[in-house]
């Protein structure tokens, strides 16, 4: 078990690299000038020699392989960034210097951060439970009208883009009808009442929209588990319904949807891009979307890496977690 | 809860412990309905074994599972008379339906590995079925009564054993678990649903073995559902054979294996290859497949694969459903077959295919 572990940290230390190394190649190899990006930001004038100015400091003329050590080494470290005459400290673990701003990146991350992951984890407390038990609810309802309603109702609501359904649900319950708060981020170390109600519309929208996709999945999942024989089995030595249902059938249902989930959470802590645009809530979807748009590479770089970070960590913990609930998994 | 090993008593009315009386069992699906058991009776006494034999498809595990009533009672359509020590069972309220299962009844299934739950450990799931009958106990007693049955069953250091998964049993081991499981609340009535197809054939012995020790201990009435006919001369007193959803000859054991009286049965007898005989001459099977319960024939279920509907008059095979009656020869020995002297027709044919050998097509 523990070296499964210690074998799959590496792996994933290597996935990780490899996205930095293909997300800098993409970069640097692509039409790309931060110079002029660096020097736009600052004036509306720019000569070709400061913008030249510029990427000679930033060490844009470097080899790339150079450069990408210089940033690799940078993460464990802290390094000091030119931006022509000013010299900018980036604390480790530096990710770089906002082409903007000029603020650390991992600063700007740490604070975007905190309303993504309330916006993950609001969301998955409602959706996954929610879709698993519609799912099971329809799967021991095979082939009735409940279950044909809630397959129905699913593949509707599935089938409403999402960015549709945001605005949409953002434009009746808020702004015509009035019935939730202006959606926004506050800490919920600040006022926990506050953090619950900016977020819970965003919430319920982004809920009910990865809910659809779970219930299907739970119903097919559970409707296999029910027809094997150990289900029979747990009913034939006269358990209650309730226990055959939920410690018997569901137990082994719910593991396929496990894996499905640890994707989908590892993409959600990447940021909702629609999610945090519509309801204006300053997560790292959103920031990542405009530095893509201000080649602003370093918070491009910077998401990326996260988001490398997230899907193998979540795939970790999924395979611990199968291992956990199905005893014929051994991690080897 | 459950009774005594000592209580065995026969239940009111002198009625055998077990009486299924025109049973009738369909599934109504997209395509029709499926005549899955139709018009089947029976009766088993404490303590004693029923045979029931039949190709896949014939009723036989269907039938069974409606008097433990583990169907779907929204997808199938029960009809009929079940009657487990006195109690009529069809039509009964799912939660006494449930105090009844695993209780007073109880089913060994065929496949253990896939029978056992995965991610339960042995021990716990046999503790699970104690307690589902035993509110009361603890869960130390639970797990106790547990091992002991894993004990009783012959699995060597059943208290270590207990802990263990499913999954870290041997096949025969796994049986055992099962056997112990089904017999953990000391049931009346035991559903045995080819619990040794699974497995070789020395470990099948041990489990027969262990089936019929456990019978003497527990005094219990016992339905052994196979397509084994080894299997049901070792163990059953009474042979019912089914096709095509009916019940084609019953009889004891010794008649029925014997002096077969249906075409069908004997068909089956004959094409178990004997010791003795050529390895190099072909075996002898019953030429067609098993009928559509969907579009059931009309009259004998048997008559596209029989071989002597040339014997009867007419053509009674094709257009009438023979009943279930004595043949001849009278008694308890009930045969579904137009033949008036079945069992001479087919000895005749047992005796010219010996003589001439067996000729199968080459």
């Amino acid at each position: 078990m523990f070296g499964y572990i210690v074998r799959r940290l590496i792996a994933g230390f290597l996935v990780i690299v490899a996205t930095s190394v293909a997300v800098f190649a993409l970069f640097f190899y692509g039409p790309s000038n931060p110079g002029q990006v660096v020097c736009q930001a600052t004036s509306p004038r720019c000569p070709p020699e400061r913008v030249a100015d510029y990427n000679q400091t930033l060490g844009y003329n470097d080899p790339v392989t150079e450069q990408y050590v210089v940033w690799a080494k940078g993460l464990f470290t802290g390094r000091d960034i030119q931006f022509g005459s000013t010299t900018i400290d980036c604390p480790a673990p530096c990710l770089g210097i906002s082409y903007y701003t000029r603020e650390p990146v991992s600063e700007l991350l740490k604070e975007r951060y905190p309303a993504t992951l309330s916006l993950a984890v609001g969301a998955a407390i409602i959706f996954l439970p929610l879709g698993v038990v519609l799912g099971s609810v329809a799967a021991r309802k095979r082939g009735t009208s409940t279950d044909r309603l809630m397959v129905g109702s699913s593949l509707i609501i599935y089938s409403i883009p999402y960015y549709l359904l945001a605005l949409m649900s953002y434009l009746y319950l808020v702004i015509i009808w009035g019935i939730f708060p202006q959606p926004e981020y506050n800490p919920f170390t600040e006022n926990p009442w506050a953090w619950v109600s900016g977020l819970l519309l965003p919430w319920l929208v982004l809920g009910l929209a990865f809910s659809t996709q779970y219930a299907r999945f739970s119903r097919g999942s559970m409707v296999e588990s029910l027809s094997e024989d150990y289900v029979r089995t747990a009913r034939a030595k006269g358990l209650t319904q309730r226990v055959v249902l939920i410690k018997h059938a569901l137990r082994a249902a719910i593991v396929p949807v496990i894996t499905i989930f640890g994707l989908d959470f590892a993409s959600l802590l990447a940021g909702t891009v629609f999610t945090e645009f519509v309801f204006n809530i300053d997560g790292i979807g959103v920031q990542a979307l405009n530095s893509i748009q201000d080649q602003n590479f370093p918070i491009i770089s910077a998401t990326a890496l996260i988001v490398a970070v997230f899907v193998v960590v979540c795939n970790l913990a999924v395979d611990i977690l199968y291992s956990v609930i199905d005893p014929r998994v051994r991690l080897t | 809860m459950s009774s005594p090993v000592e209580d065995v008593t026969r239940p009111a009315g002198d009625e055998p412990f077990l009486v299924v009386d025109d049973l009738t069992v369909k599934f109504p699906t997209h395509d029709g309905i499926v005549h899955a058991v139709s018009g089947l009776s029976y009766s088993v006494e404490m303590g004693k074994t029923l045979g029931i034999v039949g190709e896949s498809g014939s009723g036989k595990s269907v039938s069974s599972m409606a008097v433990v009533g583990l169907h779907d009672a929204k997808r199938t359509e029960i009809s009929g008379s079940i009657r487990v020590g006195g109690t009529e069972i069809i039509g009964l309220s799912e939660t006494r339906m449930r105090r009844l299962r695993g209780n007073e009844v109880a089913m060994i299934f065929q496949d253990a590995l896939a029978a056992l739950h995965p991610f339960y450990r042995v021990g716990a799931q046999l503790a699970e079925g104690y307690l589902a009958h035993h509110p009361d106990a603890t869960k130390r007693e639970a797990h106790d009564k547990g091992v002991a049955m894993l004990d009783r069953v012959g699995i060597p250091q059943p208290d270590q054993r207990a802990r263990d998964f499913p999954h870290q049993f041997s096949g025969g081991m796994r049986q055992r678990a099962m056997i112990a499981m089904a017999l953990v609340n000391d049931p009346r009535l035991l559903f045995a649903d080819e619990p040794t197809t699974a497995l070789d054939v020395t470990v099948q012995a041990q489990i027969l073995d262990l089936l019929q020790d456990l019978q003497r201990d527990f005094g219990s009435a016992i339905v052994f559902i196979t397509h084994d006919l080894g299997v049901i001369a070792e163990m059953a007193d009474d042979v019912l054979v089914m096709y095509g959803g009916r019940a084609v000859e019953v009889g004891t054991c010794r008649a029925v294996l014997s002096r077969p009286q249906m075409p069908y049965t004997w068909g089956l007898l004959e094409s178990i290859p004997e010791a003795q005989t050529d390895p190099t001459l072909p075996l002898l099977p019953i030429p067609g497949t098993p009928p559509s319960l969907l579009h059931p024939p009309t009259g004998c279920p048997f008559h596209p694969r029989c071989r002597f509907t040339g014997e009867v008059p007419g053509d009674l095979c094709e257009r009438e459903l023979p009943d279930l009656i004595p043949g001849i020869e009278g008694g308890e020995h009930l045969r579904r077959c137009h033949l008036r002297n079945a069992h001479e027709v087919l000895s005749n044919a047992a005796a010219k295919k010996s003589k001439v050998g067996r000729h199968g097509p080459s």
